[in-house]
């Protein structure tokens, strides 16, 4: 090796970092790279040309400037003439500054092509092996359309060395993932595969990458590579020691190569030749017993390197998921690492036998290793490895030691990393259920997880404990018993009262005969937490209340005492004032028989997806939770197995939302409230039960209970997280479309829905697009669009139902033809739902049909424009409304909105050249109704006067309305 | 693939960055804190893979510089721990016992071993004397 010495003899360069170094704060630092920036530019600048040592020297210590994290905006030309040299040196560097400081849609590219061009052209393989680094690195798409016809021939070529080889390979990687579609497939693909058998080592490890990303993409086209890759393999495998020379690495023979030919065979499935499977057997076999060998070198290199290979090969393994024996072998060959003394071995072991976990060849072998596992929890010094000790409990749990890990993973909690304590109180809560026998077990484990996590629990994990509480009657007693004790705590977390409260609101009668839980001790009992409690707990308390004057009418009279009271029916916040109003109401008015139909108890939830296990995918991504299926096929045959079928009661039928049947706990609720259909809006809800009308009662009674799972809970967080809930206050969304046709109507986590629409005369056709955002299939995807009441004879609205499943990440089109049969105001509704995860989705959104949508614009003179508008002088037929301006008063901006509304805009017609005057023609199918209209914008004060006049007092009332919410 | 390869001192200085993923400037900096203060603060007990954001960090230590790699999923993780090994092997043989200084000094020099090693973000060459090739003949051009 030639002797290095420091700076290479670049003076400059060398001063210049040791000024950096000795610069004392970030200003001293900033203000000396400004300087060297101002002397560099100056020197390119200059008139002396300069030499390539000196420009060497510059773009060197631009270089560094750049990586100190200070952009750089020049020296680009320079680089780009350095490259364009024909000194390697000077070569060299040019390409290294573009490689460094160019991105892919900088202008200079078709300069750079220029350069490139040439020296892959030249022959000489290492100006060529610089034009591909080059490509590799910046790999822009203009690139790709300059090179991907020459690269696969070089790659592929008979002459060309193995060094340019080996960047051709990645050049072509690089394409392939900038600007697939540039990349031609064909002829190359097969003798890429070829490379695999090249005698250059280099050469393979190049083109094991490209082949593997290829095949990753195109798995049949790239087929022959596994037989190829499995002879490779075993070449290398059973090689000595010395055979490989310098790709040898402390007696691991090609370790990078081996572990990327057993990331290649990972894009199939195994091989289905006899001959090529047995061979990969072998080889797999000979890793596996290499483990158990004595090391060649004590060096931890040595090691690292060969267990590169084995856990690669582990993966492999496991990725067939077919061969027992082998599955067993690694299985037992983790469990080794697993007390390795070397912290890297545990924690990849741990991580691998965690999908080791979930072959059933290997399951009971996992299992073996609970109690090292458990140990690990305890004992790990780093938190990332005791976060994959929980994730391998998760994985290895079933019936068997179901009751063990759990217990081990509460221990766990109570001194658990603040980091990782929601996601295990989501991993316990689910196994709880997942694997509960005996639901007392169940309910214990969730009270203990509120207990020592509470803070940790969330919204789902106390919903889905009340949701099976709901659902099973054997522990309805056990459940009310055991909160009744829990909540003596003299301090208990509050989701310990929400559960408490919702639980004994509904079954706190089947302890209330034991005089230690009388009814009023009860009431005490949840009281006495009362004022310690947020907002939405005591709301939940008050519904608790109410159903407590249900359950026990000795206690009414204390219970209307405390609703009574200024701090509850005078308090701040709107929502416990107005429950307090309305609950005391209730309890004053109704009779026995209707508060026992309205507070009835809740009617057994619908089985579905449990909300919880929803949270963990989108904590986790579905990969890493990986029995997710099988969760969910097991608890749903354990609730089925093991309770009478669900019966919905009958008044949860007749309710008014389909979504709220299915919704547990306010999940469903704000919807219901702001429900676009009037008759179930909360603020009705009580006044209804008065009204004597038995109907009436009997669908309000699910609604009651729904109100008392606490509403507005769901309306400020939950609502954000459900998307099931989202009914939309449309007239926001349909004021968006007044002057536009396309858009996004809706969006939420789960769907996108996009609108496109033209109009013509009376007639217009919608096309809706549903997106479906998620990557799981809606099933039961049904719409239907709602023209309601006067609405229904007014619009004619003809549609195709869509497809009833929609791909995770497709897109369904649905096609609305629309008639106007006379002028309208409301907007027709539409509404979706669909099963997505087991639980059905339900919303509904105004469609922004509006009537200005039927205009057809009129172009008429100033002196036709006044003698029509004489003509409307009936005080009816003209509507003037003066607004605010809600945005900036931007003339531009007003004539494209007044255009967008469908009124041809009349220039010259008004004597004052700031106001704006359109005239249309509204088509209906029946009558023709024809508009004038007067905008007059005041900029002082911020206000516009807007002046309608049509021949039909309605029409000027609706365009009014909707053209004044624009401005 | 590996996403980035970063030299990094033990008082947070970036010495060497190199990106196999477009990452604008200014969220390379705070990128960069980030990833030294999660490396930084771990103990020798701990493992040298962390967990961030949607990939993983693979670092090792020599004397107060570190080297760390953020790699995707599809990765092997001691074999990216080698490989950072490998290439301070390869700065051992070039450099005679590398320091910090030889880094920062030549830093052209370290970005062509780099590109021997690693292209478009995968690796692409692990033997000692061919990565050295092209470097050795550019210094006989130099000396000549």
């Amino acid at each position: 090796m030639p002797a290095v010495s420091k700076g290479d003899g670049m003076r400059g360069l060398a001063v210049f970092i040791s000024d950096i170094r000795n610069c004392k704060s970030k200003e001293a630092e900033i203000k000396r790279i400004n300087k060297e920036l101002a002397n560099i530019r100056s020197k390119f600048k200059g008139d002396k040309a300069l030499d390539g040592y000196s420009k060497k020297k510059y773009v060197c210590k631009l270089l560094f400037i750049f990586l100190l994290g200070h952009d750089i905006d020049f020296g680009h030309m320079e680089a780009v003439n350095l490259l364009s040299s024909n000194r390697y040196t000077e070569k060299q560097i040019g390409y290294l500054f573009i490689s460094v400081l160019v991105n892919s849609n900088s202008e200079l590219i078709r300069l750079i092509n220029n350069g490139i061009k040439n020296d892959l052209a030249s022959r000489n393989p290492t100006f060529m092996n610089l034009a591909l680094h080059c490509i590799a690195n910046v790999g822009s798409r203009e690139m790709a359309e300059a090179f991907t016809a020459d690269i696969p021939k070089i790659l592929v070529a008979g002459d060309t060395m193995d060094s340019v080889k080996q960047s051709a390979a990645l050049c072509l990687l690089r394409l392939n993932r900038t600007s697939p579609d540039l990349v031609p497939m064909g002829e190359w693909t097969s003798r890429v595969v070829h490379l695999l058998n090249d005698q250059h080592l280099g050469v393979v490890t190049a083109a094991t990458s490209l082949i593997t990303t290829l095949a990753q993409k195109n798995p049949e086209e790239f087929k022959t590579s596994v037989s190829l890759a499995v002879s490779r393999l075993s070449r290398i495998v059973t090689s000595a020691s010395t055979d490989l020379q310098d790709y040898t690495y402390y007696f691991v023979p090609a370790p990078w190569l081996s572990v990327k030919l057993l990331r290649l065979l990972q894009c199939y499935p195994p091989p289905e030749e006899g001959a090529v499977r047995g061979r990969l057997t072998e080889c797999l076999e000979t890793i596996l017993n290499k483990a158990q060998e004595p090391p060649k070198s004590k060096k931890v290199q040595h090691s690292n390197a060969k267990n590169a290979v084995l856990f690669e090969a582990i993966s492999l393994i496991i990725h067939h998921d077919s061969e027992p024996n082998l599955l067993v072998r690694a299985c037992n060959q983790l469990g080794q690492f697993l007390q390795h003394r070397e912290t890297n071995l545990r924690y990849l072991a741990l991580e691998s036998m965690c999908t080791l976990a979930s072959s059933e060849f290997s399951h009971e072998a996992v299992k073996t290793h609970i109690e090292t596992v458990i140990n690990a929890l305890k004992t790990e010094r780093d938190v990332s490895v005791r976060q994959r000790a929980v994730d391998l409990l998760y994985a290895m749990c079933d019936r068997s030691n179901a009751q063990q890990i759990v217990a081990e993973m509460l221990n766990y909690l109570e001194t658990a990393d603040y980091s990782i304590r929601e996601e295990i109180v989501l991993k316990v809560a689910i196994l709880a259920e997942k694997y509960a026998v005996d639901y007392t077990w169940y309910v214990d484990t969730i009270l203990n997880l509120i207990r020592i996590a509470g803070d940790y629990v969330s919204e789902e994990v106390w919903y889905r404990v009340i949701q099976i509480v709901i659902n099973r009657d054997d522990v309805q007693g056990y459940s009310a018993k055991t909160v009744f004790e829990a909540l003596q705590a003299p301090a208990c977390h509050e989701n310990l009262v929400k559960v408490g409260g919702y639980i004994l609101g509904e079954f706190g009668n089947l302890i209330a005969g034991d005089p230690r839980s009388s009814p009023l001790i009860q009431f005490n009992l949840l009281h006495s937490k009362f004022h310690l409690c947020s907002v939405p707990t005591r709301a939940l308390l008050l519904s608790t209340y109410i159903k407590f004057v249900n359950l026990f009418p000795e206690i009414k009279a204390t219970i209307q005492d405390v609703l009574r009271s200024d701090s509850q029916l005078r308090n701040a916040d709107v929502e416990l004032q107005q429950r307090a109003v309305e609950y005391l109401r209730l309890s004053c008015i109704a009779s026995t028989d209707i508060l026992a139909t309205v507070l009835e108890e809740m009617p057994p939830f619908p089985e579905r997806e449990s909300s919880i296990l929803t949270k963990l995918k989108k904590k986790k991504g579905p990969g890493k939770v990986p029995d997710m299926e099988e969760t969910k096929k097991e608890r749903n045959s354990d609730m089925n197995g093991s309770t009478e079928p669900v019966s919905v009661n009958s008044s949860a039928v007749t309710m008014s939302t389909p979504s709220s049947s299915t919704d547990l706990l306010g999940l469903g609720l704000a919807p219901v409230l702001n429900s676009v259909a009037p008759a179930s809006a909360g603020g009705s809800l009580l006044v209804d039960v008065f009204s004597d009308n038995s109907p009436a009662v009997a669908s309000l009674a699910p609604s009651a209970e729904e109100n008392f799972s606490s509403p507005r809970i769901g309306s400020t967080d939950v609502v954000s997280d459900d998307p099931a809930a989202a009914v939309h206050d449309a007239d926001e969304l349909v004021n968006k479309f007044v002057c536009k046709n396309n858009g996004v109507l809706f969006e939420n986590q789960l769907m996108q829905i996009g609108l496109k629409s033209e109009f013509r005369q009376n007639l217009g056709r919608m096309y809706i697009f549903y997106g479906n955002k998620t990557s799981t299939q809606f099933l039961s995807f049904s719409t239907a669009v709602i023209c309601q009441d006067a609405l229904k004879t007014q619009l004619n609205i003809q549609t195709k139902q869509v497809d009833p499943a929609v791909d995770g990440g497709a897109q369904v089109q649905q096609i609305l033809n629309i008639e106007c049969v006379s002028d309208f105001v409301e907007a027709p509704i539409l509404n979706i739902q669909f099963r997505y995860g087991g639980a059905l989705q339900n919303m509904s959104v105004k469609l922004p049909v509006t009537l200005n949508k039927f205009f057809q614009p009129t172009e008429m003179t100033s002196q036709d424009f006044f003698q029509r508008w004489k003509q409307l002088s009936i005080p009816q037929q003209e509507v003037q409304k003066i607004f605010k301006a809600k945005h900036p008063m931007d003339t531009e901006v007003t004539k494209a909105k007044i255009i967008g509304f469908g009124v041809a805009l009349l220039d010259m017609v008004d004597p004052n050249p700031s106001n704006f005057t359109g005239a249309g023609v509204i088509h209906t199918k029946n009558i023709q109704v024809g508009c004038l209209l007067r905008l007059e914008p005041n900029t002082q004060a911020q206000m516009y006067r807007l002046t309608l006049r049509t021949s039909r007092e309605t029409v000027s009332q609706r365009l009014c309305e909707l053209l004044s919410e624009q401005f | 693939m590996i996403k980035f390869f970063l030299m990094v001192n033990k008082q947070g200085q970036t010495r060497l960055s190199k990106y196999f993923e477009h990452v604008e400037i200014h969220k390379r900096t705070s990128l960069e804190a980030d990833v030294i203060k999660s490396c930084l603060s771990r103990t020798k007990d701990e493992c040298s893979f962390v967990e961030y954001k949607d990939f993983k960090l693979v670092y090792r230590q020599y004397a107060a510089l570190f080297i760390v790699i953020g790699v995707d999923e599809a990765e092997n993780e001691l074999a990216v721990y080698e490989l950072v090994h490998n290439f301070v092997e390869v700065l051992d043989k070039y450099f005679s016992r590398v320091s910090e200084l030889d880094i920062m000094f030549n830093l052209d020099k370290v970005h062509i071993i780099l590109d021997e090693m690693i292209l478009n973000g995968h690796i692409v060459e692990t033997n000692k004397s061919r990565i050295l090739a092209p470097l050795l003949v550019l210094d006989k051009m130099v000396e000549s």
